[in-house]
């Protein structure tokens, strides 16, 4: 109990750091994985496969190994000195964009034929179809998974606190390091991920309310 | 919908739409690829007596420990993982209501906290009960990364058998009590056997994760594969440079390879349970399993904590 009252701060700044950098990497993942998707489904080949290798490549990359390429393999082809933080988020999001990408595709798949055929019979192109018609009712059926990946996303961030991003894992490792009973510290930062997670998981539920509608 | 439905048959114009797209997008992502080897090749990374390294017999030695290390943490903790699966799976559809609180809140608790988190902990608890308990080396370190990715894949396989269990029809139960077959034996000998078979592609895919997840041993410094390679390239100096590049390029290669292997493996049996015609349903390969950390995941591991009903998408 006393941990948590005496190192208030340090808990304050881990729960932060991890809020930001999930709220971050999500942001960046939702936005590439939206992408990759349209490219999936898209009349060009070389953009389908770009998307698949790109699915099949991340999703088989162990998380810590992608930090470790960030780490020491990305400096030397971009050495514009990116902080621990970007490098970070660049790996959570890389990672979490190809899951995005497979959620936001199946969610593709599950709008029925008709409005597609409809709203190329109207002379819509592929993007306005995709924009317009399909995308928006993708969307209530991705919801779901979205809140799994992100949930996931807000678990996998602990990874980047062993690489010296401040976040609750790092509270951990510092407080263990000054040896304070490891349980309560246990404790008290899996509670701090179970409200982020809860509210994630909240924040999904009332969305998906939101934009249910009857079929 | 398949992706065709999204556009019309090409015309003369739109061909040649997308003729040009298709250059540019090749040109772009060539682009970014040759610009990413030029950089390197710049940096003298591709200078053969960086390479050279892997002609050592005792470099290839350490990368071959580090493999079996990691296959080994892999074997205990996938078996971990599917028995205590089975075992919280059934506690959770146990009759009596403090077996089934005891799982829930078993399963829930560790798929809820982080992966990197449960295994730290267990690390410096077994670290500072070193002596009592009798670990010598890096015992602890083995101890707390198996013992961390059973107890947290074991919840998550717990929820897909259990979504397997519930979903083999009724009748099959109802004819096993009817041949006057136990709830034991009713469990073990029709459900168990038949929710196995139908979601053998996902225990698979979380399988993945769980191979992917062996490499959060690196952060507590256990000579897995990673760990092994990052020690590797520590000790070695190549024109005044750790080659940290070669030998996270080298390790990094046969990791994915392996994760993609399994992954192939369970979209193969998902494929070959489609034909089947005995009639059980089989379940898709990605489907869970994504971020479980490292997880995520097939990833990036994930359900909603506390949700009952849909198998978890942990990984």
């Amino acid at each position: 109990m006393n941990v948590l009252l005496d190192h208030l701060p340090e808990f304050r700044d881990g729960f932060v750091g991890t809020l930001l950098l999930t709220l971050a990497s999500a942001a960046f993942a939702l936005v590439l994985g939206v992408l990759l998707a349209a490219f999936r489904v898209s009349p060009v080949p070389p953009l389908r496969w770009f998307g698949t290798v790109w699915v099949t490549l991340f999703r088989n990359t162990p998380l810590t190994l992608l930090f470790l390429v960030m780490w020491f393999v990305v400096p030397q082809i971009f050495d514009v000195g990116m902080s621990p933080w970007v490098k970070g988020l660049m790996a959570l999001g890389l990672y979490t964009s190809s899951f995005v990408c497979e959620a936001v595709r199946s969610g593709i798949n599950t709008v029925p034929f008709g409005q597609a055929e409809a709203a190329r019979s109207l002379g819509m192109t592929f993007g306005q179809t995709l924009r317009m018609i399909v995308l928006p009712q993708a969307t209530r059926t991705v919801i779901p998974p979205l809140s799994s990946i992100m949930i996931a996303l807000t678990k996998n961030s602990a990874i980047a606190g062993a690489f010296s991003v401040t976040e609750l894992f790092g509270v951990q490792k510092l407080l263990s390091d000054q040896g304070f009973a490891i349980a309560w510290i246990f404790l008290w930062v899996a509670l701090a991920y179970l409200v982020i997670t809860f509210a994630i998981s909240g924040l999904f539920r009332l969305l998906e309310s939101r934009l249910e509608v009857a079929r | 919908m398949s992706a065709s439905v999204l556009y019309d048959a090409p015309g003369p114009k739109a061909r040649m739409r997308n003729r040009i797209y298709t250059v540019l997008g090749s040109l772009l992502v060539g682009g970014l690829i040759a610009f990413a080897v030029w950089k390197l090749a710049d940096r003298d990374q591709f200078d053969p007596e960086r390479w050279d390294i892997f002609n050592y017999a005792n470099v290839r030695q350490s990368i071959v420990d580090g493999l079996v290390t990691t296959l080994k943490v892999f074997a205990v903790a996938a078996v971990v993982s599917i028995v205590l699966g089975m075992i919280l799976a059934v506690g959770r559809l146990s009759d009596h209501r403090w077996v089934r609180t005891i799982s829930s809140g078993f399963i829930e608790i560790f798929r809820a906290v982080p992966l990197l988190i449960t295994i730290y902990a267990l690390w410096v608890v077994f670290l500072s009960w070193k002596s009592e308990l009798g670990l010598e080396g890096d015992m602890p370190a083995y101890l707390a990364l198996v013992v961390g990715l059973g107890v947290y894949n074991g919840s998550v396989q717990a929820e897909v058998i259990r979504a397997g269990i519930n979903a083999v029809p009724r009748g099959q139960k109802e004819a096993a009590y009817a041949l006057g077959l136990r709830k034991t034996q009713v469990m073990t000998s029709v459900l168990i056997p038949q929710a196995v078979r139908s979601m053998l592609p996902t225990i698979i895919s979380q399988l993945v994760v769980t191979l992917k997840d062996t490499s959060l041993g690196y952060i507590i410094t256990y000579g897995e594969l990673l760990y092994a390679a990052r020690q590797l390239a520590n000790n070695i100096t190549v024109q005044d440079e750790n080659p940290y590049v070669q030998v996270i390029i080298v390790t990094g290669t046969i990791y994915v390879a392996m994760c993609m292997l399994l992954s192939a493996l369970a979209t193969w049996i998902e494929k070959r349970g489609r034909r089947s015609k005995k009639g059980i349903k089989i379940a898709h390969a990605g489907e869970p399993a994504e971020g479980g950390v490292a997880g995520a995941g097939s990833g990036a591991a994930l359900t909603p904590p506390m949700v009952d009903g849909d198998p978890p998408a942990d990984n």
